[in-house]
């Protein structure tokens, strides 16, 4: 029997309850008659402050609280892949079957199903000296994913037994481990505490692009692989879009999408969508390399601040096991109001704008369990979780805190903006305003796998977006007539970069994802019009004529060839420039 | 055992301030339950617990806690959380901000008695909104297009004259080629009795009033009353959606008044308090109302919602535009410059949004060229506008052609797109053909958000 307490105080989704000496920091309760999942957040001699992860109405002073011993942990093995699971991993699906399509109280579901048996190959062999992270065998989970059944960290010994290829639970035994502490069996599930970061051998320099096929982003602020990234925007800007482009096309093998906080619709959307999206590497459904994460606005505010840890413990897992993992968490700012929300209900002194002073440190704390890494294990791999984090500040206004902490911490920074929405220019990145850090970093790849000219070119259209930003002031004052015809070409080029290059529709079949070498080669193309077209005006052509060439429209449209085709219209392409300006 | 907990009687209110009260020596109170309360000259009110510490409840009083005093004041604790009787019979039927009848008509026999804070819909049992909503208005048919089960705000400023939009769309609404109408629910919280007749005689005149729900909270009640308000209607418009089968338009007006209550309780009971003096949990408890829009996977009906709200100082970052911003499914935002141009409904199609307008929209649902149409008038207005104030500055003559005509493209727009007349229903191929016309005014090679396919298919000769 475990020891109990008694609730003596409800608020909201913080009720606090005496009778818990013993109990733990983070420790897992169940609270009153309806065993609602809370967690202890403060412990102060006989009382503890407990979290609690469902709706409290009803609950009184004098119910139980029972303890579990254990902290908030997720549950670890074949299962995860392909689902969509609440903050505190209770799979949606299986709530629905229980409770209908409303979410009712108290639902005590495992996380990952227990009864089903899933095709177990052993990989590791009787007499194998292992340590945690050790692959003993693999589960074909989806057509997308092997899951790796790995040693559990902390364990360190021999095989003493292994099954051979059979079905089992994850619950079943497949191997004995000999260890210096006695025997212990393995089986495909593992539990892990989510507030504690899965254990890694080394941190590696992020070098390798997360390639997204989305030009604005790989081409101008490139994210790498175990890197973070912070996407600021005002409401309407298009950060929903932008991140469900990011899990759509991103050539990560796992995708971990947590959607904190924000509308229910939106989940919908991508559990209607991402089983019939083909991965454009595998051909697989991108359903099948994804795990869904829905804490929805009106869920409880509890189980939002504790979804992303939900998440990213998942993230980490199939990182251990040697992919590349992208989590994309939207959004932040949700989970942040969610800790004020709790903070305030404990009374505890507000900082700047009510959240509370730990604010910079949890984020912190978070950004950094994503990495590059070699894994654990006498066979290390190289393996990474990238996250990337939409923002929602108030108003626009990134000065606030929730943004300004991020941007300490993340390395790539796509500020989206709301007036370029407002003229339908999507994504609506900021190119004055974004930034990464990753571009030398990167550099070597994009040069070996796309194009050698890549970072000459890149860093030349971002000088001329620069030039045009100071160039338009001008011509708020004085018209654009009034600037020489050199610079009235480079506003051309811009246009061309802006309106044919930046912007990409994401909702056409073709330009929703568009290859690193065609990035490449649409740069270049609108580059060698700048060139040739800027010889032309020296040599003393007019820019009228220039603005008026017929190959203009066909640039315009070079974003819909398909990925096929282009290689062979792009060199027509670049050819008609030379020739079409030479002839002015 | 419930007859035990209702007989929960005591004397012993210990403390009353703003509309909070607080009672001692309670035993057994449920957080979030419902209190009625008898003053000391025998009214009866009603209340809800917001906090339990040990024997002590603090209880939120709707009806205002004028007259109430800690000597005599009785609160029984009714064991319960805030429930609705919801039936059939409730349709065109008309009820005070809590839920009761204030038409003369008789009292309603539920069918059912419902929790009005209901629970969140499982994300995995809803359905994805993709059917369109013809509303007969240009600007929201072709640019902000509104599908079934979205939920859709109207931004207005004082002022302006959201009211009549919001008339017309309910009037207007209907799902082409299908004959069901809408079922309307109608909850103000905190208008004027001359904005609620306004909408009262409109659902009259147009014989509307029949399939009409109407929750009424004027700015004369109780300020605290609003905050049940809102969930009443929605507690009312799930049963009619999911178990009634109908297809319900919910309008909520004005959502302003609705979190200045919150704001009063918030600070009352001295919580730490965020932006603008608004409690720190009003995004999650604005997201309780809005995230009742929806479908559900396999049931007939569906809940739209248009909550309507009037931005402070015209201020579209206050607080609660920008909350609601972030929960809603897009908005619809009225623009004064162009009300004052005498141009209605004065949409400023700019900041307006409907993130689900791309699954509502296309060759089977409206016309192929639907998608390409719209962006492409975005984008054309955006420059116009742009131009404008360039136009400020160095005159109308010193532009080239191209953007003279872009200038030209952005006057006919706002005379001839966004002003239609308030009866003026007009069809999305209307629309969409007065979209191409008003395109002919720029160079054919301007048009680059549009497939050469649709010009060569739709472009006027």
């Amino acid at each position: 029997m475990m020891e109990e307490g008694n609730i003596i105080k409800i608020a909201g989704p913080v009720i606090v309850a005496d009778g818990m000496r013993g109990a733990q920091m983070h420790e897992m309760v169940r609270v009153g008659d309806d065993k609602l999942i809370g967690e202890i957040i403060e412990l102060e001699g006989d009382t503890a402050t407990i979290q609690v992860y469902e709706e409290t109405a009803g609950l009184k002073p004098g119910e139980k609280i029972e303890r579990t011993g254990g902290p908030l942990s997720v549950e670890l093995g074949p299962g995860v892949m392909g689902s969509i699971f609440d903050g505190i991993q209770r799979p949606l699906e299986v709530i629905k079957e229980l409770t209908g399509d409303y979410i009712a109280r108290g639902v005590d579901v495992p996380s990952i199903d227990k009864e089903k048996k899933w095709t177990f190959e052993p990989i590791a062999k009787v007499g194998d000296k292992v340590t945690g992270g050790d692959i003993l065998g693999q589960v074909q989970e989806t057509s997308a994913v092997v899951q790796k059944i790995m040693v559990p960290p902390m364990i360190e010994g021999h095989i003493k037994s292994i099954v051979g290829k059979d079905q089992f639970t994850v619950e079943e035994t497949i191997a004995v481990i000999e260890t210096d502490d006695g025997d212990k069996e393995v089986a495909m599930l593992q539990k892990w505490p989510v507030r504690k970061g899965r254990p890694y051998a080394e941190k590696l320099d992020p070098d390798i692009p997360l390639i997204t096929g989305q030009r604005a982003q790989d081409t101008f602020f490139c994210l790498a692989k175990g890197g973070a990234a912070a996407i600021p925007g005002p409401f309407g800007s298009g950060k929903t879009v932008t991140q469900q482009q990011l899990a759509k096309w991103a050539d990560a093998d796992i995708v971990v999408y947590i959607g904190c906080g924000e509308r229910g619709n939106e989940m919908t959307e991508v559990l209607t969508e991402f089983p019939f999206l083909e991965d454009p590497r595998t051909g697989n459904p991108i359903m099948d390399r994804t795990v869904l994460i829905a804490n929805t606005s009106n869920m409880p505010v509890a189980a939002r601040e504790a979804c992303v840890y939900t998440g990213i413990t998942i993230a980490e897992y199939f990182r251990d096991q040697g992919y590349d993992v992208a989590l994309m968490a939207d959004s932040t700012s949700r989970w942040a109001e969610a800790m004020r929300e709790i903070s305030g209900r404990l009374e505890e002194m507000p900082g700047e704008e009510g959240y509370p002073a730990y604010l910079a440190s949890r984020l912190a704390q978070f950004y950094e369990r994503a990495g590059r890494v070699t894994t654990l294990g006498q066979d290390p791999k190289q393996a990474s979780v990238t996250v990337v984090g939409a923002v929602s500040p108030p108003g626009g206004d990134m000065s606030e805190p929730v943004t300004q902490n991020t941007l300490r911490i993340c390395k790539v920074f796509w500020a989206l903006d709301a007036s370029l929405a407002d003229k339908r220019h999507f994504p609506s990145i900021d190119w004055l305003q974004s930034y990464s850090l990753y571009v030398d970093n990167i550099t070597s790849w994009w040069q070996e796998n796309a194009s050698d000219e890549w970072r000459a070119n890149r860093d030349q259209a971002m000088v001329l977006l620069q030039q045009e930003s100071e160039l338009e002031e001008i011509v708020q004052l004085v018209g654009p007539d009034a600037l020489p015809d050199s610079q009235q070409v480079i506003l051309e080029t811009t246009r061309m970069l802006r309106e044919d290059f930046l912007q990409q529709n994401a909702y056409d079949e073709v330009d929703t994802y568009c290859s690193p070498t065609k990035q490449a080669g649409m740069l270049k193309t609108i580059l060698t019009f700048h060139e040739n077209a800027s010889a032309a005006v020296a040599r003393g052509a007019d820019v009228k004529d220039i603005a008026a060439l017929p190959v203009k429209e066909e640039i315009a449209r070079m974003k819909y060839i398909p990925e096929e085709e282009f290689e062979a219209k792009n060199k027509e392409m670049q050819e008609q420039v030379v020739t079409q300006c030479s002839e002015v | 055992m419930n007859a035990d907990i209702k007989t929960r009687e005591y004397t012993t209110v210990s403390e009353v301030s703003g509309p909070l009260m607080i009672v001692e020596g309670v035993e057994g109170v449920g957080y979030n339950e419902i209190v009625e309360i008898e003053t000391p000259t025998g009214e009866n009110r009603k209340g809800q617990v917001l906090e339990v510490n040990e024997d002590l409840a603090v209880v939120q009083v709707f009806e205002g806690t004028d007259d109430l005093n800690t000597l005599n004041t009785k609160s029984r604790f009714t064991g319960e959380t805030a429930k609705i009787g919801v039936s059939d019979d409730m349709m065109g039927r008309i009820f005070n901000g809590t839920g009761q009848p204030i038409d003369g008509g008789p009292e309603i026999i539920p069918d059912k008695e419902l929790d009005i804070n209901g629970n969140p819909m499982n994300p995995a049992s809803r359905e994805f909104p993709a059917e369109f909503i013809q509303t007969g208005i240009s600007t929201i048919d072709g640019m902000n297009t509104l599908v079934r089960g979205q939920k859709l705000p109207i931004f207005s400023g004082s002022g302006l004259p959201h009211n009549d939009l919001a008339a017309q769309i309910a009037r207007q609404a209907k799902v082409v080629g299908t004959d069901d109408d809408f079922a309307v629910i109608f909850a103000a919280m905190g208008i004027t009795h001359e904005e609620a007749n306004f909408f009262m005689k409109d659902f009259e005149r147009t014989g509307a009033l029949e399939r009409v729900t109407v929750f009424m909270n004027l700015a004369d009640d109780p300020a605290i009353e609003r905050i049940l308000t809102p969930k009443m209607a929605l507690t009312t418009a799930e049963y009619f959606a999911f178990e009634k089968n109908m297809h319900v338009l919910v309008i909520l007006t004005d959502l302003s008044n609705y979190c200045e209550a919150l704001r009063e309780v918030s600070a009352a009971r001295d919580e730490v308090p965020g932006r603008r003096g608004y409690p720190g949990y009003m995004y999650t408890d604005l997201a309780g109302i809005y995230e009742r829009a929806g479908r559900i996977a396999g049931k007939e009906g569906s809940i739209t919602q248009m909550p309507i709200l009037v931005m402070p100082q015209d201020d579209i970052t206050h607080p609660i535009p920008d909350l609601t911003g972030y929960i809603t499914e897009g908005q619809i935002v009225l623009s004064r410059d162009i009300h004052r141009k005498g141009i209605y409904p004065p949409v400023d199609v700019l900041p307006s949004l409907s993130r689900l307008m791309s699954g509502g929209i296309g060759d089977d649902k409206t016309r192929d060229d639907h998608s390409g149409v719209s962006d492409q008038l975005y984008s054309a207005y955006a420059e116009g506008r742009n131009l404008r104030d360039l136009v400020a500055v160095v005159g109308e003559e010193a532009l080239t052609e191209r953007d003279q005509s872009f200038l030209k493209f952005a006057d006919n727009f706002e005379d001839q797109f966004i002003r239609q007349a308030k009866d003026e229903d007009r069809t999305i191929q209307e629309t969409l053909d007065l979209g191409w016309k008003l395109l002919t005014v720029l160079p054919k090679t301007e048009l680059k958000r549009v497939k050469d396919e649709f010009i060569e298919k739709y472009y006027p000769e």
